[in-house]
């Protein structure tokens, strides 16, 4: 028994590789007759050679759970996803502008904020945003560029549209994953790569080893680039330390840097004190200077704010580029894309109603079991209430969290996520899923082929986050003019 | 590289060879005293004082006997040199030095810890006590032959053999002066000698070596004589320094380093075995162990802090 297509149904969703039972789309076309020449026995062998593979490869990802760190195997499908060139140009084209008109927004937020005083966006963005850093006013980094690493989500509803739905714009995280999914499915499915031209995904460690050197304070030739990570117990520890070695660069504690009298920042090696040009840091703004931010921080490193202050070390992302990363101002980006680059939003939004607006609040309110509602704040997909499927004491709970707090809460009509094939236990049955592309902006502007896509492994669940038991599959950016 | 992973690379290393050094000491002590007739002089005691955690040991248990002392040394967890205790910590710091060594001894090293956890219970009655200790000894040498044959050979695998040479030396050194404690108390050289001095080579793996070496009987000065100054034996004094020396020779800033290395080595040559009493044997070994840590220290202050 192998697969059969014409058993497979998405429903009213859209598919991104079953238009409609039995059809695959075009560019999906030698991917399903493939899979389908498979016999189940062989599916579940390849199934479980990727198992292996991401165990022999240590691709992990921790969890807390009882007051324990636990790594856990990184949850992977084997059957890619699958998006044309033509359109993942437009999407790219897309992305690009979005992060180039929210650095702009934020560099002007940190100087004469021309965006308030124009009355495009009102003042209470700032005033009440948690991710606003007044030690940031006047600075200004490299290129103007404070968000050089940008995790962007993108969903697709049931009429083919793709909408970004949030822009990660603090520690983004999910790109050593997409990377490693590319691996995995090159051990497990390499006849697939002989018969489609897949972009290629690799080159990420590289791109973003040139945009680290772009912002390089210093003009040594070889400017020391550092990984700064939270340390082993940070749910992201595999990916700092993936993208260090990938990079050379070292992968460092805060305990390893210090801010001597010069100002300047300093690593400590076997050779001595070693002077630090860039720092990725992968630590939350809150933690990066206990001199500055919280100062019970164990994390950060004394004095980085004031060796940043004086252009002594660029740090990616800048502190104080979280304001952008708010979902409040999420629902501005439209307005901010026209209003700095005079321009039309090349990919749309989520039609998002702010409940600080009261009239906005009364629909969300009224609407609330067709509605997805999140905080201004949080990621992780923690703190949500997803309308269709919540129960009346969940909406209760909502209603007053909402009512006591407007400011932090949107509220967004639940789309119909586009689904694929996905391996369950025996069958193939579709999923939904997402879509998380890395934007890196320095000197030049970049994007992932592709990206991270996240799938929610229960059925009909809209959550794909890992913490929350999301799988993920890999991700081509397929050429099918060339096919 | 930086500090902070040459010194957790480094304790990984020391830490492994104490366990297993550890594991040894209890396992050849447990048959010596069964070898020695009842009420001699040397009781169990003797291993929280030369492991050199006999303040703690005191302070803990009122009763000297086999099963605290064992107890002591295993599993418990105020004495931070208990084998338990010694795989955790080279856990802990192999844990946050992933990234430098090979994907392989993070999990052998998980795995020791677990066996560790699982049968500590099994190896406080002496009938679990062999399988366990061996088990023990087996594994630490198969993390430090996995470490040789797949680290590249470089600055970090060069913490690996300094952290690894020190332990080793300080362990001979200690392992020597329980030989130095029965000289002391007996009257005349008596033929339980020869039991304690080959206990103390079998604590060391050195006995085959010695006796291929030496091809005369067991007698202290050349039971001594080999196990410090012997420069082809992997666990002499002198070969473990020599190890050291070279591997600092091999790293940046080593001068001041060099120094006490030196004098300690120098000290070691200028050891007459046959010479010696209980009481001057006691004194070696003494300052030798002064000389450790002071490269110890060394090595701290120029590339740890």
């Amino acid at each position: 028994m192998a697969i059969d297509w014409k058993k497979y149904d998405p429903g009213e969703c859209y598919d991104e590789l079953i238009s409609t039972p039995g059809y695959a789309r075009a560019p999906t076309r030698n991917l399903a007759a493939w899979l389908r020449s498979l016999s189940d026995e062989d599916l579940q062998l390849r199934k479980l050679d990727a198992e292996l593979a991401i165990i022999d490869k240590g691709v992990t990802f921790t969890v807390y759970s009882e007051g324990e760190n636990i790594d856990r195997a990184w949850p992977y499908d084997i059957i890619p996803r699958v998006i044309p060139l033509r359109e993942w140009r437009k999407t790219e084209a897309g992305l690009k502008q979005r992060l180039q008109a929210l650095n702009l927004f934020i560099d002007d937020l940190y100087h004469d904020q021309k965006i308030i005083r124009d009355k495009v966006v009102p003042k209470s963005l700032i005033s009440e945003s948690k991710g606003f850093r007044e030690e940031c006013i006047g600075i200004t980094p490299a290129y103007k560029v404070w968000a050089h690493i940008c995790g962007s989500d993108l969903v697709r509803d049931n009429d083919g549209t793709i909408y970004v739905l949030e822009d990660n714009l603090r520690v983004p995280s999910g790109v050593s994953y997409m990377i490693e999914n590319r691996e995995v499915t090159k051990r497990v499915l390499p006849e697939l790569f002989e018969n489609n031209t897949i972009l290629p995904v690799d080159d990420y460690p590289d791109r973003l080893q040139e945009m680290l050197q772009s912002i390089s304070p210093s003009r040594r030739a070889r400017p020391e680039i550092v990984v700064l990570t939270p340390g082993i117990y940070n749910s992201a520890y595999f990916e700092h330390a993936f993208l260090a070695r990938s990079m050379s660069a070292e992968l460092v504690e805060g305990s390893d840097l210090m801010v001597d009298k010069d100002d300047y920042v300093y690593m400590k090696t076997i050779q001595g004190m070693a002077r630090v040009d860039v720092i990725y840091r992968r630590i939350d703004d809150q933690f990066l200077d206990p001199e500055v931010f919280n100062p019970d921080s164990a994390l950060g490193v004394p004095g980085l704010m004031r060796a940043w202050r004086k252009g002594n070390v660029a740090l990616a992302n800048a502190p104080g580029c979280g304001v952008a990363d708010d979902k409040v101002v999420y629902s501005y980006v439209p307005d901010i894309i026209r209003y700095y680059l005079d321009a039309d939003p090349l990919l749309p939004n989520v039609p998002t109603y702010r409940c600080h607006n009261k009239k906005e609040c009364k629909h969300v309110l009224a609407n609330l079991e067709k509605m997805v509602v999140k905080p201004a704040n949080e990621s992780g997909g923690y703190g949500m209430l997803v309308g269709p499927q919540s129960t009346a004491k969940e909406r209760n709970e909502f209603k007053r969290l909402i009512r006591s707090n407007p400011r932090n809460y949107i509220g967004q009509p639940a789309l119909k996520l586009s689904t694929a094939p996905t391996l369950c236990d025996h069958n193939v049955e579709p999923r939904h899923l997402d879509l998380r592309p890395f934007i890196l902006q320095g000197k030049e502007t970049f994007v992932t082929a592709g990206g991270l896509t996240r799938v929610a492994m229960r059925q009909g669940s809209l959550v794909v986050n890992s913490s929350q038991g999301g799988g993920s599959k890999d991700t081509w950016i397929v050429d099918n003019e060339k096919n | 590289m930086l500090s902070r992973v040459a010194r957790r690379i480094y304790w990984m290393a020391r830490y492994v060879e104490r366990a297993e050094n550890t594991a040894r000491l209890v396992n050849t002590y447990h048959f010596l005293l069964l070898d020695l007739p009842r009420g001699t002089r040397v009781g169990w005691e003797v291993l929280p004082v030369i492991t050199g955690s006999y303040p703690t040991f005191t302070e803990r248990y009122t009763r000297h006997d086999e099963r605290n002392t064992v107890k002591f040394l295993l599993a418990d967890s105020t004495n931070p040199g208990s084998i338990f205790n010694s795989i955790a910590s080279a856990r802990e710091n192999t844990r946050t030095s992933r990234e430098v060594l090979p994907g392989q001894a993070w999990e052998q090293i998980n795995e020791l810890h677990l066996y560790a956890k699982a049968h500590l219970n099994d190896a406080l009655p002496r009938r679990g006590r062999f399988d366990f200790l061996t088990e023990i000894i087996q594994r630490s040498q198969q993390l430090t032959g996995l470490l040789a044959g797949t680290m590249s050979h470089d600055e970090a695998y060069d913490f690996v053999r300094i952290g690894r040479n020190l332990e080793r030396a300080d362990m001979t050194t200690r392992v020597i002066d329980i030989g130095a404690m029965s000289l002391k108390d007996s009257d005349e050289s008596s033929s339980l000698d020869v039991h304690v001095w080959t206990s103390m080579l079998r604590a060391l793996n050195a006995y085959q070596m010695y006796r291929k070496d030496v091809q005369l009987g067991v007698h202290c000065a050349d039971v001594v004589g080999f196990l410090m100054q012997n420069s082809r034996f992997p666990r002499s004094v002198s070969h473990c320094l020599d190890q050291v020396e070279e591997c600092i020779g091999e790293l940046p800033k080593h001068t001041d380093t060099l120094k006490p290395i030196r004098e300690t080595r120098r000290r070691v040559d200028r050891i007459k075995p046959e010479k010696l009493d209980a009481v001057s044997l006691h004194d070696v070994v003494d300052k030798l162990q002064v000389g450790i840590s002071s490269i110890h220290e060394q090595i701290r202050k120029t590339w740890f802090d």
